[in-house]
């Protein structure tokens, strides 16, 4: 005797049996070993002996420990022991009920006769006769004659009770999803806000959606367009009873998908006869209806009431990337059924306090909210419906006289129509107060510490899984908080730099032969070379006015933009010099065309700001400065003592040469580190060389050619030079080889003139090679200009040849990983995700700047 | 890098016999951080002159390298004044290349050892911050005439100010091992440097080599103070990578120490931490966050009353609280203290749900290191997420600052201030913050209030109305 039985997707099972009831034979009959958790084996993992029964609790420590985790994966859980007891089973209830999934109860009825005998032939249980009588009287204690009623009572959703061996061996179980799991319907929808009673917008708006009247009174869209509507069809508005019709209509149409809200499930349990409070626009409901002649009136309760009641509470769409729900739903109950969830999903979450119009005050669950799910909600009126992390919510008041609002997705437009009149006065005014600021960027404000400290592992397009460690994250949580910026400027920051290997010409420690054999041995054909200019890394972020600063990156009263240096800093101490900065770098942008050009209000520039001293005065003075002070010092007095001794003795003669050699390298340091300082007394006296346009409105620039970079850029630097500098540059094709050795010579020229070097980038902005990304960049500095990095005396053989062995490979892993969290900022940015989305990345960036590389890399 | 000794006594090459080095040949030693050349560049009867010369390896200072703590070497940069300045390797070099001489011993002139001798020292690039005088303060109590030379930082850049370096010029008559300890001792306390080749036996080595002449000087107090100062531990590489301006924990301790510095006649601090006490216990607060709590002193305090049952330490920085835990015992096993109270590292600025559900938080001394702009962020997160009934601030008083004699006019008490308020500033700031928030709030002075100029330091009582009600 085969019979089917129906067994929710996401349950925890329960079986209920004791000793020698078959449970164990039973769950490998039907469910995966990973799905059951038996308190035999645990018993046997805290005892080394199933049978000792002095590891019970421990036992079901774990296995209680161990079912929370799968539960809270969402996976379906079987529980194979007696659970013979009401006390055994009540905290299983509560678990599932915890992790909103069903509690099923499966009864091996099997008569204790032959659970005696089976125990009979298993020696190692010890005085089970005991046991199993013991077993049967609690079972008939606490199940009495209906084992089903009792369990049902206890709080299982579904219960089979399995009465004879017939049945048990009969039984068969088919897995089906939660009625609130329809992730294979993809879409598209027109989802819509609280109608209540709205008809007239309500059929304006699905005119405007492109929805055409049906011969039956309902509608479809001519591209298969469904409409999802989000509960609260009825109440306060004009035409509840019409409203509730089309509804009707639309759902047994397919064309709509519909669910519950507070006041319908109201309505409904005053169509059931139950006692409720008429209020809240109840009345006009219950007035249409008890307007309706008897008749039609009958049959309009009775269909009413059954569509109603067929409703289920939420929606988890398009293969789980879009949940609606009256209410919102919170990320752990997506997708799950209980009491709870029906609850949040018709209410949402109040914190208890009552507000000044004596409304409940909501908990704001998505301000809290981190699902990768987008939600779509109503229920509370809004004056704009605005995105918070990924949820939105789209009462936009219409019955109070605002606007019915639809989202239409994929595309996540909003379509509105406004309400004809108000048609019942707001308790709480419909336009309150509000910020100068987006929901998003209100939110904003304060970012949680939990999104950026610990081990993190942080998922970018260019780079999977970039890991952070604690005490990576550590280190820049103090940067950050210290001595970086307003994090709503920080957009992106800046990906370190590695050099090439060590180069084996005589005197040399970087050559371009390494550079660009980098990249020619990856398998890139064409490179680009440009010239390095030796200043400070400087990010602009630069708004066209303070609307855009308040509307794009949520700031009030800190700027219309920033400089920022590559750890996040201000560049500028002083906001009028800020101010004054930007203002040029405004005013190159207009004079190019360039807002109109990239339809943007605001530009993300990588550049280099000069002089070098503008910046590093501090590091200058104290390190480059002193020590070529010192050494010019004492170098020349070395020299002249050691060569009134040689006229002594001649075996310091070696000396004499070896600290001639210093000094004159301890001058051409002096010299090195001079060329990259001038006085600046005014704005006037900086450059600018800015080499990536970054990011516009809509785009990050990723996806051109650095060619396309350095032309754009050079249309700006034209406008206003030589306060803007188009930086110099070459490409070099691999398929011929003299542009190779032109870029070499280039650089030596550049070089031997006291320039830094080049940096080499592939052509393309983001390569990847035979073995994944490639370096996004790879520096060549020149002979002179590594003095001021490696030591005024460097270029010495007995010097050169130690500082050879130098291993890049962590700073390329690290370059690697910065470009990756660098453009992901911005791309994130771009996409308006929530700001700490962005400032994970950002974040991400200077946590690994604080790895310990050798710093003249 | 250099040091000349020069002697007119007769026969004037006996100073070869005192340094145990020949005048006739060059004599090197190879030491750790590389070689120490001896020669004579003049050897008559009338005058001689020895000359030592440190040939440090700029590269060998920072390859291979490893500190106690198995991180980078102590030098980050090829790139440094060592091989070129007066420091404590030229120390080195005297213990290990005139040993002898500095013990005073000579075994072929043991009488002219312990006689004094006219002597003149030479030093190149003497690192020295300050000017000239201190030299001559330190120098010339010991019984040495000096003659100093400075010059610019860099001659094409006059803006730089001047170099940190003298070239110095001894002149006196003393036991040329008096001599060799003056410098032994006295040119690393001048040079602001690390020590990099201390060992634990460093007051061991002050007391053998300056005994004698320590205890009379009349900069006692700041030698010691300044050659025993670098024995701290050393602090996250990894954060001085970031931060641009130096080793981050170096510079905030030593700032501590100048703010501490300032404020000390009135030794405000205690009073700061007494009133903030007072204010918590009338409050009736059982459980405290301590937002910035630095190297826990107040945490210290709050320890001692049984009433605390749960203290929370936050500070952003990591290091300042692996101090906090060390000074507060809370990495010994068992300890009674552990079981009430926790560091945690978080930021003022970040929202963080480790820090709510406590009857009160103070925040001492904390927000004139934030940022303006993101003083909205933190009010927001002390009273929307930590959400204490009872906040207390306190802040210093800028009108204050000229009643303290070490304070320039203009300058804030402590370098890493971003702003200090008067008390109208604080006033403003204050109230309007508890408007936004609701809360009641309560000013309190603390410490001796100058009639004019109100109390050194400043204290807001911020109370939630519900906790009123």
């Amino acid at each position: 005797m085969t019979v089917e039985r129906k067994l929710p997707a996401l349950s925890l099972v329960v079986l209920v049996g004791p000793s020698g009831s078959g449970k164990s034979t039973f769950a490998a009959r039907h469910f995966r070993p990973s799905e059951v958790l038996s308190s035999d084996w645990f018993r046997s993992r805290v005892r080394d002996d199933e049978n000792d029964m002095s590891g019970n609790a421990d036992a079901f420590e774990a296995l209680h420990f161990v079912a929370r985790k799968r539960l809270a994966a969402g996976l379906l859980t079987v529980i194979d022991a007696t659970n013979v007891q009401r006390e055994a089973r009540a905290p299983l209830v509560a678990l599932a009920r915890e992790f909103h999934v069903v509690p099923v109860a499966i009864v091996l009825g099997v008569p204790q006769r032959i659970a005696l005998e089976r125990n009979a032939s298993r020696p190692e249980r010890v005085d089970s006769e005991h046991y199993v009588r013991k077993q049967y009287a609690d079972l008939r204690r606490s199940l009495g004659r209906d084992a089903l009623g009792a369990l049902r009572r206890e709080g299982f959703a579904s219960v089979h009770v399995l009465g004879s061996l017939e049945e048990i061996d009969g039984a068969t179980f088919v897995r089906e999803p939660l009625w609130t799991d329809r992730r294979v319907e993809r879409g598209p929808f027109d989802i819509i806000g609280d109608v209540h009673g709205c008809l007239a917008e309500l059929t304006t708006l699905l005119d405007r959606l492109g929805y055409v009247v049906t011969q039956s009174g309902g509608r479809a869209h001519p591209q298969g367009r469904r409409v999802v509507l989000l509960g609260d069809l009825v109440d306060r508005g004009p035409r509840n009873v019409d409203v509730l019709r089309l509804a009707r209509r639309l759902v047994a149409d397919g064309t709509a998908l519909c669910v519950p809200g507070n006041h319908d499930r109201k309505f409904l349990r005053w169509l059931q006869g139950r006692e409720v409070r008429i209020s809240h626009g109840l009345e006009r409901s219950i007035a249409e209806v008890e307007a309706l002649p008897a008749d039609v009136q009958a049959s309009f309760r009775r269909e009413s009431a059954e569509f109603l009641d067929g409703l289920i509470s939420h929606f988890v769409l398009d293969e789980g990337r879009l949940v609606v729900a009256h209410a919102g739903m919170k990320r752990e109950m997506q997708g799950r059924a209980s009491p709870t969830v029906r609850d949040f999903a018709l209410y949402g979450e109040t914190t208890g306090e009552i507000d000044e119009y004596g409304l409940p005050v909501r908990a704001n669950w998505a301000a809290d909210y981190r699902g990768e799910a987008l939600v779509v909600y109503g229920h509370t009126p809004v004056p704009r419906a605005e995105w918070l992390n990924n949820t939105i919510c789209i009462d936009t008041g219409c019955v109070f006289g605002g606007r019915l609002t639809a989202l239409r997705y994929p595309e996540l437009e909003l379509v509105d129509v406004p309400a004809e009149r108000e048609w019942y006065p707001p308790i709480r005014p419909l336009n309150a107060e509000g910020s100068a600021l987006s929901a998003q960027h209100e939110h904003d404000d304060v970012l949680d510490l939990s999104d950026v400290t610990g081990k993190r592992i942080v998922e970018s397009r260019l780079f999977r899984g970039i890991t952070l460690s604690e005490s990576e994250t550590g280190a820049a949580l103090e940067a950050m908080s210290r001595f970086a910026t307003n994090p709503r400027w920080i957009a992106h920051l800046p990906p370190t730099m590695s050099p090439p290997e060590t180069s084996s010409i005589d005197g040399f420690l970087e050559h371009p032969d390494e550079a660009l054999g980098y990249y020619r041995d990856a398998g890139v054909r064409k490179v680009i070379c440009q010239e390095k200019h030796m200043g400070s890394r400087a990010i602009v972020v630069v708004c066209r006015d303070a609307d855009t600063a308040r509307e794009r990156f949520g700031v009030l009263d800190d700027g219309e933009g920033a400089v920022l240096t590559r750890t996040g800093r201000r560049f500028f101490d002083a906001s009028d010099r800020e101010r004054a900065f930007l203002e040029r770098v405004r005013a190159a942008l207009s004079a190019a065309g360039f807002w109109e050009r990239f339809a943007s209000d605001w530009f993300v520039l990588d550049c280099e700001l000069m002089p070098w001293s503008a910046k590093a005065q501090e590091l200058l003075r104290e390190q480059y400065a002193a020590v070529g002070a010192a050494a010019t010092s004492a170098l020349p007095r070395v020299v002249s003592v050691l060569e009134a001794a040689t006229s002594r003795t001649s075996d310091c003669a070696p000396l004499v040469e070896k600290f001639r050699r210093i000094a004159s390298s301890a001058e051409s340091f002096v010299s090195a580190y001079r060329r990259y300082c001038w006085p600046v007394a005014d704005l006037g006296d900086l450059r600018l060389a800015p080499f990536h346009l970054l990011a516009a409105e809509g785009r990050v620039f990723v996806d051109e050619t650095h060619e396309w970079h350095m032309r754009t850029l050079a249309e700006l630097a034209a406008v206003d030079p030589p306060w803007f500098v188009a930086t110099p540059w070459r490409s070099v094709d691999f398929d011929d080889p003299k542009s190779a050795d032109d870029a070499v010579a280039w650089w030596r020229e550049l070089t031997e003139r006291g320039g830094e070097g080049m940096v080499v980038k592939p052509w393309d902005f983001v390569v990847r090679g035979r073995r994944g990304l490639l370096q996004p960049a790879v520096k060549c500095r020149g002979r002179e200009y590594l003095r001021i990095i490696y030591g005024p005396d460097y270029t010495a053989d007995e010097h050169l040849s130690r500082l050879r062995q130098r291993g890049v490979g962590r700073k390329r892993a690290l370059a690697l990983r910065e470009f990756a969290l660098g453009i992901e900022a911005l791309e994130r940015f771009v996409r308006r995700e929530p700001l700490r989305r962005v400032h994970e990345c950002v974040f991400g960036v200077l946590a690994l700047e604080s790895d310990a590389v050798d710093p003249r890399l | 890098m250099l040091l000349t000794i020069t002697t007119t006594i007769r026969p004037a090459t006996d100073l070869g016999f005192l340094l145990h080095k020949n005048p006739a040949r060059t004599q090197s030693h190879e030491l750790s951080f590389g070689k120490v050349h001896v020669f004579y560049p003049e050897a008559t009867e009338e005058r001689c002159t020895a000359a030592m010369l440190l040939d440090i390896d700029p590269i060998g200072l920072v390859r291979g390298r490893k500190d106690s703590h198995g991180s980078d070497g102590l030098l980050a940069q090829y790139v440094n004044d060592r091989p070129f300045v007066a420091s404590s390797f030229l120390s080195v070099a005297i213990a290990q290349v005139f040993g002898s001489a500095l013990g005073g011993r000579s075994k072929e002139r043991e009488s002219l050892a312990a006689t004094p001798i006219p002597l003149t020292a030479t030093l190149t690039a003497l690192p020295c911050r300050g000017d000239e005088r201190l030299l001559k303060e330190l120098f010339e109590p010991l019984g040495w005439r000096v003659r100093a030379t400075g010059r610019l930082l860099d001659a094409k850049m006059p803006e730089w100010g001047a170099s940190p370096y003298f070239d110095v010029e001894l002149t006196g008559t003393k036991r040329l091992s008096e001599l060799l300890s003056h410098l032994y001792v006295l040119v690393p306390v001048l040079d602001g440097d690390k020590h990099y080749w201390v060992a634990e036996d460093e007051i061991e080595k002050l007391l053998r080599h300056a005994g004698a002449w320590l205890n009379t000087h009349p900069r006692r107090e700041w030698i010691t103070h300044r050659y025993l100062r670098h024995q701290r531990q050393l602090t996250a590489l990894a954060l001085s990578r970031l931060a641009d301006d130096g080793d981050p924990d170096e510079v905030a301790l030593e700032h501590a120490s100048e703010e501490a510095a300032i404020e000390r006649p009135l030794s405000l601090q205690e009073r700061r931490m007494d009133a903030v006490l007072e204010r918590l216990r009338e409050a009736g607060a059982r459980s405290v966050v301590d937002l910035g709590c630095g190297e826990g002193k107040f945490i210290a305090r709050l320890l001692q009353e049984r009433r605390f049952e749960r203290i929370v330490g936050v500070d952003v920085s990591r290091s300042v609280l692996s101090r906090a835990k060390e000074r507060l015992g809370l990495d010994r096993a068992h300890s009674a203290v552990a079981a009430r109270v926790e560091l945690l590292q978080g930021s003022l600025t970040y929202r963080d749900a480790r820090l709510s559900g406590f009857d009160a938080a103070v925040a001492i001394e904390v927000v004139e290191h934030l940022d303006p702009h993101r003083l909205a962020m933190f009010a927001r997160n002390s009273f929307a997420f930590v959400g204490a009934p009872v906040t207390i601030v306190t802040t210093p008083n800028a009108e204050y600052n000229s009643r303290f004699e070490g304070l320039a006019r203009g300058r804030l008490r402590h370098r890493d201030h971003r702003f200090e308020w008067t008390r109208a500033e604080f006033r403003a700031w204050a109230e309007s913050e508890a408007r936004r928030y609701a809360r009641s709030v309560e000013f309190h002075a603390i410490g001796d209030e100058d009639p004019e100029l109100g109390p050194p330091t400043q204290m807001a009582v911020f109370t939630s109305m519900e906790k009123r009600t």
